[in-house]
């Protein structure tokens, strides 16, 4: 009987050692400190709801803190690959690292997927480092445009603009010109401010005295409320908008009553349970708000979450199909999961509806943004 | 720009300058005592408008904890080194590690203040201990060491306190309701009544510590601590005393501008580093000695600040940090350099 014991134990532990070895491995990377806190901690929550098996396949996930600075991506990067041999890296959660996570991913020919926003991660495609880069989050120009289009649509002409002093800001400033020249609206004023400013007084006298008949302001998460408060302070009645980057529930805290009637574009999964029926992207973004309110309660759901979510989706996508082909763990294995992320198509996440092309390594389309008012301290879906 | 535009400016530049002059006033009075640069003063800032903003949704403010933690590792350490045959100074020690973080941890457990007036004072009482605390643990043992060694401290302690608002507070940042909805026009120019409470606020808290230091023997026995240690050790002045009275100062002053700022800002976990940076420009004109420097520094740092947000909003931090460039500049050129002897 003891012998028995013994051959048991052992044949188990040999199993367990070949399911190790052949155990699919992902590699993740967000900023669940620093200053891109607040988007880094749903995405690192996000990651708990991923699948924890793929096929017969078991996945395991290895999760990094990158304190939203550039030089820590990096090292994380290099560390889940060399170390953990990971097949396929999720992060950053900012831009400016998933830039620099570019490099590393490309030598080692592991498949990456970014959760941060700015199109230049996955452009040019024709770059062989990007080669092996996607990302889950809208390109700014899709939600410029739609800011663009809403403000032509209601008979604005004059637009001042108010930005983060940063790459964030500056990014929009430049999407914003494009989407407001197609359109032939006139930027009246350029102002910046700090996140971590406790006055904008001066910018606001100045967006003021321009007279614009709008003003947007370009900054991410509670820091934004700011400006909008500011201006009402000074009497501003013109329509304001934000961008998509505000959209999470301590902005209304944060905000008040003094952000009623805000417009800004944002990714369906914001507005999931107000969506039309027919609404493609209806049922997954509501499976995802589903998924992460039974977790971690109600009401705690953000959208930056959703393109961890979908980052995951896409992964798993992939994955299905690279496990066709090659062994987790191999060269082969991580560059038939790059191909098949190239080849997902009709993939429908918590942002929108992915596509995925050799020329489009983001993927969404105008179904991945509706328009959205705040209106009694929460998200009104506005039909177009 | 027009007449009423400046004026609207200064209002914001004078608002903001007297913030960065409490803090300022803080830095020159915890280096002249202790020669520590607080760097940390920032997070006592932030650490008084976030737990005030914790009260007011109905919630212990996580700052309590700490201030209880650090409470009971005081006590440890003064127990160990009585042990050891040190002499203790057990009054002050029971005062700031048992006496007011647990009035602090009773009130807010059994008796929830519902009032702002209630709120502030208990944030006050949260807070204000802290000073002492970080005091002892993180500075005293190393009173004898250079300038230098008491800067690195800081900044570690720095980094710790951020960390630890992360975790109390969350990445999001809150604000408070102000303690004046008052609003009205004077000459055109709209004023709120909450400026008029921190402007108001930071001059009475001014002249009282002006009072406090020419008039109470306390004050005069910190000065003198500042001016020489040893000199008031061998006058009788229990100058570990005196740092654990500066820090306490710092820290009632520090919560004081949190309660300020937070209804005419967003306060985040990490706000109080650059509020508590621009305080040390000001410090810094002040040569960290002159108070009256200082409060001018404040003011021209606040104005600097406001009129360069109009004119250049993209290089506003620029323009007001490289303007410790000159100044330190001039402070060299005035002063000869003096060997540190302690």
């Amino acid at each position: 009987m003891k012998y028995f014991k013994h051959t048991l134990v052992a044949s188990a532990l040999a199993l367990a050692g070949l399911a190790a070895q052949a155990d699919m491995t992902v590699g993740v990377t967000v900023s669940a400190t620093g200053p891109a806190a607040s988007l880094g901690i749903p995405e690192k929550n996000t990651i708990e709801l991923m699948p924890k098996q793929i096929g017969n396949q078991k996945v395991n996930y290895i999760v990094l803190d990158d304190a939203s600075d550039t030089t820590t991506a990096v090292t994380n990067a290099r560390k889940l690959i060399t170390e953990h041999k990971v097949d396929v890296l999720i992060g950053s959660t900012v831009t400016p690292n998933s830039l620099a996570m570019i490099d590393v991913a490309a030598e080692s020919s592991t498949p990456m997927i970014s959760m941060a926003a700015s199109a230049r991660i996955v452009e040019p495609v024709t770059d062989p480092k990007r080669k092996w880069v996607f990302k889950t989050p809208q390109n700014d120009i899709m939600m410029a445009v739609a800011i663009a289009q809403h403000m032509a649509a209601n008979g604005v002409k004059s637009v001042g603009f108010i930005g983060f002093a940063d790459a964030y800001g500056e990014g929009w400033l430049q999407e914003f010109q494009k989407a407001a020249g197609i359109k032939q609206l006139n930027i009246v004023a350029t102002e910046r401010y700090n996140r971590s400013d406790t006055s904008v007084t001066g910018q606001v006298l100045k967006l003021v005295s321009a007279r614009p008949d709008a003003i947007l302001i370009a900054g991410s998460g509670t820091p934004a409320a700011l400006p909008q408060k500011a201006l009402k302070e000074r009497g501003f009645a013109g329509k304001i908008y934000q961008t998509h980057g505000v959209a999470n529930n301590d902005f209304l805290r944060v905000g008040g009553k003094d952000v009623e009637g805000t417009l800004l574009p944002a990714g369906p999964m914001l507005v999931a349970a107000q969506l039309p029926a027919g609404h493609p992207v209806k049922k997954s973004a509501t499976d995802y708000v589903t998924a992460y309110e039974v977790k971690f309660g109600k009401g705690s759901v953000s959208t930056f979450g959703g393109h961890a979510w979908d980052a995951g989706l896409l992964m798993q996508a992939a994955a299905t199909e690279a496990l066709k082909k090659a062994q987790p763990g191999t060269p082969a294995f991580r560059a038939a999961l790059r191909d098949a992320l190239e080849q997902v198509k009709d993939l429908p996440g918590a942002h929108g509806v992915f596509n995925m092309s050799p020329t489009d390594h983001a993927g969404l389309d105008q179904r991945g943004r509706v328009m959205v008012t705040i209106s009694n301290g929460t998200w009104k879906y506005l039909s177009e | 720009m027009d007449f009423q535009i400046a004026l609207m400016l200064g209002q914001d530049g004078i608002v903001n300058g007297a913030i960065y002059g409490l803090l300022a006033l803080t830095l020159v009075l915890v280096f002249s005592v202790t020669r520590v640069i607080f760097i940390p003063q920032g997070e006592l800032v932030a650490f008084g408008a976030l737990s005030m903003a914790a009260l007011q949704l109905g919630k212990t403010p996580p700052t309590l904890w700490l201030g209880v933690g650090l409470g009971l590792a005081v006590l440890a350490m003064e127990g160990w080194r009585a042990a050891r045959g040190r002499q203790v100074e057990w009054g002050s020690t029971l005062l700031w590690a048992l006496l007011l973080p647990g009035i602090a941890a009773l009130w807010s457990l059994l008796a929830r203040p519902t009032g702002l007036a209630a709120q502030t004072v208990l944030t006050l009482l949260i807070v204000t201990p802290l000073g002492p605390l970080l005091y002892r643990t993180a500075y005293r043992p190393l009173a004898n060491a250079t300038v230098l060694m008491l800067l690195i401290v800081s900044v570690a302690l720095h980094g710790v306190m951020v960390g630890l608002g992360l975790l109390f507070f969350g990445a999001e940042g809150s604000r408070t309701p102000a303690f004046s909805e008052l609003r009205f026009d004077l000459g055109g120019i709209p004023l709120t009544g909450q400026s008029l409470v921190v402007v108001g606020v930071a001059a009475l808290l001014m002249l009282g510590m002006y009072l406090f230091f020419e008039r109470s023997i306390v004050g005069k026995a910190l000065r003198a601590t500042a001016i020489n240690r040893t000199g008031a050790r061998l006058m009788g002045i229990p100058t570990e005393l005196a740092g654990d009275l500066s820090f306490a100062l710092a820290a009632l002053i520090g919560a004081i501008s949190g309660l300020l700022i937070a209804p005419i800002t967003t306060v985040y976990y990490d706000t109080g580093f650059l509020i508590g940076l621009k305080g040390f420009v000001a410090a810094i004109i002040g040569a960290l000695a002159s108070y009256p420097l200082a409060v001018v520094g404040a003011l021209l740092v606040g104005l600097l600040e406001a009129f360069s947000s109009f004119w250049a909003s993209a290089f506003k931090e620029v323009i007001v940090f490289t303007l410790i460039i000159p100044v330190l500049w001039w402070r060299s050129l005035r002063t000869r350099h003096v060997e540190e002897d302690e």
